[in-house]
């Protein structure tokens, strides 16, 4: 070390400062007294767990209190949301006075399908097509998206002025809706009422049940639609009444007929369905013993009817002998009906009242009352009238009207006298709150949209004391708002909807139960499971859990039975006038609702309008229905989709219309569907059939279908139509197998085509038959398999437009149906029977021909998953293989498009992806894959197919794969039930069932097992491929 | 080593000598392209061209431009798929099994044959290509190494043998007829003028040098390839048929299909031939080679083959009655009275009816007659694969199902571009190449020492004429 050399430690050493001499003289640099009280006072480790504890408590107190009002967006991911796991909302659907229970499946944040709620008594978990497709209303890029004032983009605050402003004209305010069976709306109209003097609330339904409402006003002091239950109905007679299709409530019928038409070892017995009717409807084609009359003779088989039924029960009914029509027939559903009185059910489609009345006097003359139709626990859906539209009209002609809103009606559209409205339109401040342009909406001035339903909330009480929710399962696309919020503002409330929907549910509501004791428990649970029902147990999540989860296990459903009338004023003066109004002579235009479109609210809806109508199998627009004889005498013609085009005039007005076909019509009725050629509609729905609306009547007041003295003149101009179906009867073919009840009372095998092969040690079943002398088809986990009942199975097509939404399956436009290309995964063959059988020795043109009043049968047909497949060994890339659990799996990534497998398939339920169907926006602009928003409804588990792949059911691998991950997460085996392909979950009658078929006490394998060697077979069974689907024979109640 | 007995008549008229024979032949290939060359030609390119426009579209659009449906899967695309392929019998069978059988006429005739032969498999190989949904992932039906780990072909999918089958013929049958070209390219490579004609014919005579080694190989090779491409000729179609004969669609699903379809296929190929020939023997006047008596045999096959097909016809109906099922019965029934009796009952007339008008001497030697029948018999065999293909799918097992096919714009251009591509390689083929194998051909004509004409009668000895050049 030299001697110059300073070593320092710091600056403060260096330059000596005052403080370091001071410190360096302490080895322990240690807190002075006023540093240590300082520290003291400082939080230490458990001060700071306090307060974090308190932290946590009072934010989730906090939250308690403040409960979120938004529908949180993914930026902000909610604990226990995941991407890859759907999660599912109740919530409810009610449209065009169809109401369904719903649990919508969100992923990602976004609602992806829909599926029916198995807790409500009223639906039981069915759907439909319509309510399948209802999803994509959502996501349909021609919503409004702003609100408009005078077709200009505003803001809200503008339109909130604009409002405020034209209720205060001092002329009448009015509110027409369709009829809305909401507690919270109610009281929205009410608080208008109280605060706007002039307002008043019209209810408008397009297909309005008044004749039903005014027969039960006058026969029974009661204006209702009652409740109908099919399921206790041994004997049903429907005077053109399509229950299963289109007529009041749908989806609860086809439920409870769909009950009553089961069969098995212990169940021999079915109920018997009656249909006179004029046109072939679903009911109709799933009826026992159809009667075809015109539409305006219905009502002498009423009369006919009741005089028959009376004279059985021995009262006088005022009747004499009707003719004109069937009587051995109206003989025998008297015989019928008094058999069964108290459990049968006679059920009319006019809307005449007087017609109604009779009914009611059958029904009332049986004892059905209290049994199978209540008037104590109404349907409270679509009970408007038509006197509300009119007043509408009148007051709009003489100026006392100043403001019109409408909410969810489109009456330019479906009014007879639309025209005229439209014109009267003019002398008012119209506003609409519809979220989707209509071409009522598009002459209104100021357009306040509201939200789609699955953004919405709201209530329902479909029928007194079962109650509904419906919530919202995304944050609104647009900038939308609730119509109810909308409206309130204009009774100077200015909260939220959810808070008053809560408000009145806590006063009207929750005092109606006892289960739970704060409200905040009881909303939450009815949340959850999206109904309430009085005097019923909830059936809340956690009950759920305690049965092992099995979402199959049988509900205690609420029954919806009442107790019998007290009084019944009827004169057979009604019935005897109907007997005596004669026929109307030529043809009668009846305007009918399709299964698919209804009224045509969701028009614009491409997998509606990609649905082939159950009946005639037609797609993408309407026609003319016209009787075979009919149809050669006017040199009509259907020759695969070419047909002509036909002109058909009535009451003045003229319609040029594609003519179709139609076996089991009426010869002197023409059908036309209503629901098509909306003008305002957008894209998918524009140009789209004719609209029929201008057809429909009032009768004495009340809404007709049928327009007498019609003429049909055929153009012979040649027009091509979108049918998936072009050969209309089995053929002889024993791909559908059918007996009837007595036969099948008296044999179990009755119908069945049992094939042998003929080997050298005799006769053997195909099934017997193999190459191989070791079991190649091992099946050591899982053999997935699927049962349908052709008994049960009505022909809805719910499962249709399910699979669609579920799989991702392609919308390909008219023009690739009529070239024979739609790529529905599943179809309902429909098999019209023929005159003669091939073994009475028809021939082959003679089996291709349907019957004039044929029989038929609906035949679900998706991949077979053959477990000898021939389209498996046929691929040269291996392409589609199969899986050890019996799944028949097509590798979209490996297949190089030959369409071998296609052709080897002999239940050609294969699809080709022709063209690129996704990122081909010029030829396919109209569908789910082209349009960025409509997009958003795609099934993210689903790989959309790429253009030169084939494609077919995959029995819905992506929910099989999802069920047996949650089982293995759980470490347990799935439940029966658990895992359920889509077309199964909607099916409104249970009639598909999908299981494992290793697991014998599941509900497939015992479908199967219970009936095997009798009503179970396998379509094709002689080619021995063995497939995984089996089939339950049809058998008939004839 | 070729022996001719006496009392046939000669395969070559016109008393050529070996000289004239190479410069008949040799004409065409030295000489500018005549008028009537550059207009065939010239058709054959806008053929070409607009088929090229159609299935460039297909390829690019997707297949969809087709009229094909859910139902019907195979239409014109394996339709002309297999016509082709059957076409493309009988350069083989001329050229192998006849030359085992010492069949001396098909010297005048088996190189144009072949040749057709493979421009025949060419196009049919582009509809293999064509009708694929993915054309670009077409090599994945070969066995091929790949990094997925065990995927490989599916052997037991007909598709894959006929990828096999087809490669293996097209390959055969290119060597077979580039062997064959070989001694006739060196002749023309020592005529040629022009340094470039020389250079590119010497590329392509392959340093033949007409030495007896040389000739010997010749013979041996061709000898071991027709050995070889013999059992092909019945292997390709048998295996084609097998598309059909192992599914399951009524009206396919039949064991008589391999058999049935050879005959096919050689009737049809010998169709072609026949129609090919008789142009170019107008067109180059090669009448004295490509006589009479060549084509009379030629017809002696189409009709013998054509009443095998006949039989075979019938025989699926008799089998389709007697299985006693129902789909089969009616598949058959159909074909005759269903919609699409139109194309039954052309197959019926064109290859049934028309080949028994052979029966006739006259007619069979009528160069008119022949060259007629020649086209109706192809038409006939392309209605023959389309009643199978389409008439059985369109109404197979569930009549749900049931559907018309009807083809498009498309489906017609992709057609005519096979024809465009077939013209095409055959003019350049005529145009290039001789059309005649000169070194055989010189084998067979008469010797300045051999009987003038009308001596043939008087029985005596013929002198065995040297395979020389």
């Amino acid at each position: 070390m030299r001697e110059d050399t300073i070593y320092w430690r710091s600056f403060e050493e260096l330059t000596n400062h005052p403080d370091f001499v001071k410190n360096s003289q302490n080895e322990f640099n240690l807190p002075t007294a006023a540093e240590q009280d300082e520290a003291a006072q400082a939080p230490d480790r458990r001060d700071f767990l306090k307060k974090v504890g308190f932290g946590l408590t009072a934010a989730a107190l906090a939250s308690c209190e403040t409960p979120v009002r938004h529908v949180i967006p993914f930026l902000a991911a909610p604990e226990q949301i995941d991407y890859s796991n759907a999660n599912y909302y109740a919530t409810s659907y009610l449209l065009e006075g169809e109401y369904c229970s719903l649990l919508i499946k969100t992923k990602a944040g976004r609602p992806i399908k829909i599926e029916g709620n198995k807790l409500s008594s009223i639906t039981r978990g069915g759907t439909s097509a319509r309510v399948q497709a209802s999803l994509l209303g959502l996501y349909d890029s021609a919503r409004y998206k702003k609100p408009e004032l005078g077709k200009k983009e505003a803001t809200w605050a503008a339109v909130d002025a604009k409002l405020a402003l034209a209720v205060k004209s001092g002329k009448k305010v009015v509110l027409v809706t369709p009829s809305t069976p909401s507690p919270s709306f109610n009281e929205v109209v009410s608080r208008l009422k109280a605060s706007i003097p002039t307002f008043e609330h019209v209810v408008y339904d397009a297909l309005p049940n008044s004749g039903i409402i005014k027969a039960n006003k006058i026969n029974f002091g009661t204006g209702v639609v009652p409740s109908y239950d099919f399921s206790k109905a041994h004997t049903i007679v429907s005077l053109g009444a399509d229950f299963l299709g289109t007529w009041v409530s749908p989806i609860e019928y086809s439920r409870q007929f769909g009950k009553m038409r089961r069969l098995g070892k212990q169940t021999k017995h079915m109920s018997r369905l009656y249909v006179v009717e004029p046109l072939m409807s679903l009911t109709g084609a799933n009826a026992d013993v159809r009667i075809m009359a015109k539409a305006s003779q219905v009502g002498a088989y009423a009369a006919a009817l009741y005089n028959a039924v009376s004279a059985k029960m021995g009262q006088a009914s005022g009747v004499d002998a009707v003719t004109g029509i069937d009587t051995k027939a109206i003989a025998r559903m008297a015989d019928d009906l008094v058999a069964n009185k108290g459990a049968s059910l006679v059920v009319a489609g006019s809307n005449d009242p007087a017609v109604q009345q009779v009914v009611n006097a059958i029904n009332y003359t049986l004892g059905n009352y209290g049994n199978t139709l209540n008037l104590t626990i109404p349907l409270l859906t679509n009970t408007g009238t038509e006197e509300g539209i009119a007043s509408l009209v009148t007051g709009l002609q003489n100026g006392s009207i100043g403001t019109v809103i409408f909410s969810g009606v489109d009456p330019v559209y479906t009014h007879p006298q639309g025209d005229t409205l439209k014109g009267l339109l003019k002398n008012a401040v119209t506003v609409s709150l519809d979220h989707t342009p209509t071409d009522t909406s598009d002459v209104c001035g100021i357009v306040a949209p509201g939200h789609h339903f699955l953004e919405a909330w709201g209530d329902y009480m479909p029928k007194p004391g079962f109650y509904s929710l419906g919530q919202p399962v995304i944050t609104p696309l647009f900038q939308t708002r609730q119509a109810e919020e909308t409206l309130l503002k204009l009774a100077g409330y200015n909260g939220q909807y959810y808070d008053f929907i809560q408000a009145v549910w806590k006063t009207k509501v929750f005092p109606q139960q006892s289960i739970y004791t704060s409200f905040t428990q009881f909303w939450n649970y009815t949340l959850h499971d999206g109904i309430f029902e009085v005097g019923r147990p909830s059936l809340r999540g956690k009950e759920l859990a305690a049965n092992g989860g099995d979402l199959e296990a049988p509900y205690e459903y609420l029954s919806i039975s009442g107790t019998a009338p007290a009084s019944f004023a009827f004169s057979n003066r009604v019935a005897a006038t109907l007997a005596a109004k004669p026929a109307s002579t030529g043809m009668e235009v009846v305007v009918y609702q399709k299964v698919g479109m209804g009224a045509g609210t969701q028009g614009n809806n491409p997998w509606l309008l990609e649905f082939p109508d159950p009946i005639t199998r037609i797609t993408w627009e309407n026609y003319v229905t016209v009787a075979p004889e009919v149809a050669t005498a006017k040199g009509i013609s259907l020759n695969e989709c070419q047909t002509s085009l036909v002109t058909v005039k009535v009451n003045g007005k003229e319609y040029s219309l594609p003519a179709i076909v139609q076996p089991g019509q009426d010869p002197n009725t023409l059908g036309i569907a209503l629901g098509f050629g909306r003008k305002v509609v957008g894209k998918a729905g524009e140009g789209r059939g004719k609209n029929v609306f201008p057809l429909v009547s009032l009768a004495a007041g009340f809404t007709d279908y049928i327009a007498k003295g019609a003429t049909l003149e055929n153009t012979s101009e040649t027009y091509m139509i979108g049918a998936v179906q072009t050969s209309h009867t089995n053929a002889g073919r024993p791909v559908i197998q059918e007996a009837t009840l007595a036969e099948y009372q008296k044999e179990a095998t009755a119908g069945r085509y049992m094939p042998k092969i003929n080997t050298p040690d005799g006769p053997m079943n195909p099934t017997d038959l193999s190459l191989w002398k070791t079991e190649v088809n091992k099946r050591p986990n899982h053999a997935w398999g699927m049962n349908i009942d052709l008994n049960s199975c009505i022909g809805c097509g719910a499962c249709v437009v399910s699979c669609n939404v579920e799989n991702n399956v392609a919308i390909v436009g008219k023009q690739e149906v009529v070239n024979r290309r739609e790529m529905h995964w599943i179809r309902i063959d429909r098999y019209y029977s023929s005159q003669k059988t091939r073994d009475e020795g028809a021939s082959n043109t003679e089996l291709e021909t349907a019957a004039k009043n044929p029989r038929v049968t609906f035949q679900p047909m998706m991949c077979q998953h053959c477990n000898s497949a021939p389209c498996e060994t046929v691929c040269p890339v291996l392409a589609t293989t199969h899986s050890s659990e019996g799944l028949n799996q097509m590798t979209y990534n490996r297949c190089i498009g030959t369409r071998y497998c296609a052709n080897n398939c002999p239940y050609k339920v294969r699809r080709f992806n022709w063209f690129s169907y996704p990122q081909n926006a010029e030829r396919f602009s109209i569908g789910t894959f082209n349009d960025s928003l409509a997009r958003m409804v795609l099934n993210p588990d689903v790989t959309v197919r790429a253009r030169g792949v084939m494609e077919k059911c995959s029995f819905c691998i992506q929910r099989i794969q999802d069920g047996k991950l949650q089982a293995k997460k759980e470490g347990r085996r799935p439940v029966d039930g658990e895992i359920i392909t889509a077309c199964a979950q909607a099916c409104p009658t249970d009639a598909i069932t999908f299981g494992d078929m290793n697991d014998p006490n599941s509900r497939v394998s015992a479908a199967i097992n219970e009936q095997y060697e009798e009503r179970a077979f396998r379509v094709l069974e002689e080619l021995n491929v063995r497939p995984s689907v089996s089939y339950l024979t049809k058998i008939r109640n004839t | 080593m070729n022996v001719t007995a006496s009392i046939r008549p000669h395969l070559v008229n016109g008393g050529k000598t070996v000289s004239d024979v190479t410069n008949d032949i040799s004409r065409q290939v030295e000489s500018a392209p005549t008028r009537l060359w550059w207009m065939a030609f010239g058709a054959s390119l806008v053929l070409l061209g607009w088929g090229s426009y159609c299935l460039l579209t297909t390829w690019f659009v997707g297949i969809g431009v087709w009229g094909l449906n859910k139902t019907v899967g195979w239409a014109w695309d394996i339709t002309n798929f297999v016509w082709w392929v059957g076409i493309g019998h009988a350069g083989t069978l001329i050229s192998a099994v006849l030359l085992l059988f010492r069949q001396k006429w098909r010297m005048a005739i088996n190189r144009s044959a072949e040749a057709m032969t493979i421009f025949a498999v060419l196009c049919a190989a582009t509809f293999i290509l064509a009708h694929m949904g993915r054309t670009w992932l077409a090599h994945w039906a070969l066995p091929l190494g790949n990094t997925y780990g065990s995927l490989w072909v599916n052997f037991n999918s007909p598709l894959v043998w006929d990828v096999f089958a087809i490669s293996t013929y097209l390959t055969v049958s290119l060597v077979f007829w580039y062997i064959g070209l070989i001694p006739d390219l060196a002749t023309i490579r020592d005529r040629a003028q022009k340094p470039l004609s020389r250079f590119i014919y010497g590329l392509l005579a392959f340093g033949w040098n007409g030495g007896a080694k040389d000739w010997s190989r010749y013979e041996s090779v061709s000898l071991i390839l027709a050995g070889l491409s013999t059992p092909l000729v019945l292997s390709v179609h048998t295996i084609v048929s097998m598309d059909f004969a192992t599914s399951l669609e009524p009206g396919w699903h039949t064991t008589i299909f391999p058999p049935y379809f050879v005959a096919g296929a050689i009737f049809s190929g010998f169709a072609m031939v026949q129609t090919l020939l008789l142009i170019t023997r107008r067109v180059f006047k090669l009448e004295d080679y490509i006589t009479v008596e060549h084509i009379d045999s030629m017809n002696k096959v189409i009709m013998v083959t054509g009443s095998v097909v006949g039989i075979a016809y019938i025989t699926e109906f008799f089998i389709a009655w007697y299985s006693g099922v129902t789909y089969e019965q009616y598949a058959f029934t159909n074909r005759m009275f269903g919609p699409y009796w139109w194309a039954y009952w052309s197959m019926m007339s064109c290859n049934v009816i028309s080949p028994q008008l052979f029966w006739s001497r006259k007619l069979r030697r009528n160069i008119a007659t022949s060259f007629i029948i020649s086209i109706v018999v192809n038409i006939g065999m392309w209605f023959e694969r389309f009643v199978i293909i389409v008439s059985s799918l369109h109404r197979d097992y569930l009549p749900s199902s049931w559907a018309m096919f009807e083809p498009t714009m498309y489906d017609v251009g992709d057609y005519i571009f096979s024809f465009g591509l077939f013209f095409t390689l055959f003019f350049l083929f005529a145009k290039f190449l001789p059309v005649v194998n000169m070194a055989e051909i010189k084998g067979i004509i008469k010797g300045s020492s051999a009987p003038k004409e009308g001596q043939l009668k008087e029985a005596q000895p013929v002198q065995p004429a040297t395979a020389s050049n």
